[in-house]
């Protein structure tokens, strides 16, 4: 069981920081970001580059990731969603857009980085073993611990800095915020940016861990829509709620249903189907609480 | 004034290219070769190593003049169409290639794609080759799907065989993903270990290709504490971290795949926690490679800036489909001539040192000659590189 929990903890650390751009982007511009998993591959094989190719020490892949992606995110706010959300009405056109993206980026990953599997060497040795109850490799440890810090780190940020006011402001009410004087456009962008940088900081943790390669966007997409799914679209908590509960399912699911065959997300998706017509908003209701 | 100028100029360039263009292509004649398999995804770099190797094959030849069939010299053009690994997908590339008068075509890399394409191409005469096991494909009725590479069931038994003469090898788990290929190679594999009197300790775990953590799907496996943990149908992508979270939850016995691996891959993802790793590797050693074996890989790698060890085996297709074609030219336009001559059918192999040749086999396991003969050679992982384990030849 103790094994369990920290499998559970471990996947839903990792989880619920690709959940947090996802919802972000989506409290802020009402934006579902098809594109969020390449931008996870993407960032992954930033800091790949920088580390295996470069040969620079990891933490500065991880940076080097976190600022393509944020300005690859700004960008791509400034001129592509920004406009099309000036100019078109219907919500589907951004999701469009955001398909689009997600294709695009699949393109450009392949065409810089191949089609190949990519991963790092493991960043820290070692395995923790505690008398067999618990076993979990160091670096998984620290990928965890990384993950949470980063998780709180963000928290603070969106509660205390100004620019995480804003965001707030925003989300809670657009047009509200734009009379109270917060620039709209600016604080959107940053948004998008944070979102996408938020995407490219796990790929760039994860590769150490699991690898990354061109296939992952998608899935990686679907599961982060899962978790906001459960949590509450635009909902922060919601995001982190949601993160640790899918990895907590997966991992109570795959070693007590292992016997049964890979029906571990199916049970899952079962499960959410149910929640859902019963709680639609998920748990956490609407945007910022 | 200097608008009409321009106009003319820009209309006079573009007809001398188009005329330039046209002139280069009349020197000799087409012959398309299709490859429909998958390019995109996961399981991407199976596709990809296919289509390069041939478009690396073929530019090669186009560069030296092309390839003469029956007196005439042909260009070699690859046409090329990414299934997603999707049968429909792969349907939809069979009808493109049926469209462009293609009647040789390399692919589908998996199972469903593959036997979802017999239909297509049966009915608009193209023989195909899928790098997908299922027997039916190959056996008759069925004549127009040609296997490229040595099956599961074959390199299989030989594994295990060797295993349990060499490592004592008694208990053996399979662990494979949730999808229609591993899980058939798993059931072939469970069949052969039975087969030959291994203990199967565990063969029900299976895991989501988009996995992230294998810890909780390979804990209960490891728990069955088997010698021997067989990665069924593994993807390059899931072998290196299979492989880590194995040993990183102590286990210390032998872990293999009858799938081919890519050393940089698992040097990657894995470390020196992959060394000992046994899988199928590419058709060629530095022994068994000739001089042609070497130029491919060097052409490869300036075309593509790097190689993939599974084009030892993926260079074979076009080879055999042109060679062919060579010993029987009515066979360019007539799919029932190729296969007629398949069955007594030889050629020089360029790809390997000696007297090897070009033939085809496959009467034990398909009742007809419907694979290409290239060497089963398994590979054992150590240091970053792969190391030949042993070499064997199938019918």
């Amino acid at each position: 069981m103790e094994q369990i929990l920290a499998n559970g903890l471990y996947l839903g650390a990792q989880y619920a920081l690709i959940a947090l751009g996802l919802t972000l982007i989506f409290s802020l511009m009402n934006v579902l970001n098809f594109a969020h998993g390449q931008m996870y591959v993407f960032g992954g094989f930033v800091t790949y580059t920088v580390v295996a190719q470069f040969g620079l020490p990891f933490i500065v892949g991880l940076l080097a990731s976190a600022a393509v992606l944020a300005v690859l995110g700004g960008l791509i706010e400034k001129f592509l969603f920004r406009p099309v959300i000036r100019r078109s009405k219907r919500e589907e056109s951004t999701m469009l857009l955001a398909a689009g993206i997600a294709f695009f980026l699949d393109a450009v990953i392949l065409l810089l980085f191949g089609e190949k599997q990519r991963g790092v060497p493991k960043i820290v040795n070692g395995v923790l073993n505690w008398d067999m109850r618990i076993i979990m490799p160091y670096d998984r440890i620290l990928i965890g611990v990384l993950a949470i810090t980063l998780i709180v780190g963000f928290i603070l940020f969106m509660q205390y800095s100004r620019a995480g006011r804003a965001m707030r402001a925003l989300a809670q009410d657009r047009m509200a915020a734009q009379l109270m004087g917060v620039d709209v456009d600016r604080y959107s962008m940053i948004g998008f940016a944070l979102g996408a940088m938020l995407a490219g900081l796990v790929g760039g943790l994860l590769v150490t861990i699991t690898g990354i390669n061109l296939g992952m966007g998608g899935p990686t997409s679907v599961k982060a829509f899962l978790m906001i799914m459960i949590g509450g679209a635009g909902v922060i908590s919601g995001a982190i709620a949601g993160g640790f509960i899918l990895g907590m399912m997966e991992s109570v699911g795959l070693t007590l249903l292992a016997a049964y065959g890979d029906i571990t997300y199916l049970v899952i998706f079962a499960t959410l189907m149910v929640f859902l017509a019963i709680r639609p908003q998920g748990l956490m209701g609407k945007p910022w609480g | 004034m200097k608008r009409r100028h321009f106009l003319a100029t820009t209309g006079l360039s573009l007809g001398l290219a188009l005329s330039v263009t046209t002139a280069a292509w009349a020197e000799n004649p087409v012959l398309k070769i299709g490859f429909v398999g998958v390019t995109s995804g996961p399981a991407a770099a199976w596709g990809i190593s296919n289509q390069r190797s041939m478009e690396t094959r073929a530019a090669w030849l186009n560069e030296t003049g092309g390839v003469e069939i029956g007196g005439t010299v042909y260009d070699i053009e690859i046409v090329a169409f990414d299934d997603q690994k999707d049968p429909k997908r792969a349907i939809a590339g069979m009808e493109k290639m049926a469209q462009d008068g293609v009647h040789y075509v390399v692919g589908p890399n998996v199972d469903d794609g593959a036997a979802a394409v017999r239909p297509v191409a049966e009915q608009n005469g193209i023989m195909y080759f899928p790098y997908a096991f299922p027997k039916e494909l190959y056996t008759p009725p069925a004549s127009n799907a040609i296997l490229g590479m040595v099956a599961n069931y074959q390199s299989g038994p030989a594994i295990y065989k060797h295993l349990m003469d060499n490592n004592g090898v008694k208990k053996v788990a399979f662990v494979a993903a949730n999808e229609s290929d591993p899980l058939s190679q798993r059931d072939g594999g469970v069949e052969a270990a039975t087969a030959l009197g291994l203990e199967v300790v565990s063969d029900s775990v299976t895991y989501q290709v988009d996995t992230t953590d294998f810890t909780p799907v390979l804990l209960p496996v490891i728990q069955s504490a088997p010698d021997l943990l067989v990665l069924s149908g593994v993807s390059p992508a899931n072998a290196p971290q299979l492989i880590r979270s194995a040993r990183e939850l102590g286990y210390t016995g032998l872990i293999s795949t009858e799938t081919a691996q890519d050393a940089t891959v698992l040097m990657e993802g894995a470390g020196d926690l992959a060394n000992g790793f046994i899988s199928v590797g590419g058709a060629s050693t530095p022994e068994l490679a000739s001089d042609a074996m070497r130029e491919f890989v060097d052409r490869y790698t300036k075309m593509f800036g790097e190689y993939n060890d599974e084009s030892n085996t993926k260079v074979y297709a076009l080879e055999y489909i042109l060679e062919t074609l060579k010993a029987n030219p009515a066979a360019i336009t007539d799919v029932e001539a190729f296969k007629a001559t398949m069955d007594t059918f030889e050629a020089p192999n360029p790809f390997m040192v000696g007297d090897a040749k070009l033939s085809y086999v496959g009467t034990t396991s398909f009742g007809q000659k419907r694979q290409v003969s290239v060497p089963l050679v398994v590979n054992e992982f150590r240091d970053g590189k792969f190391e030949t384990l042993f070499v064997a030849q199938v019918d």
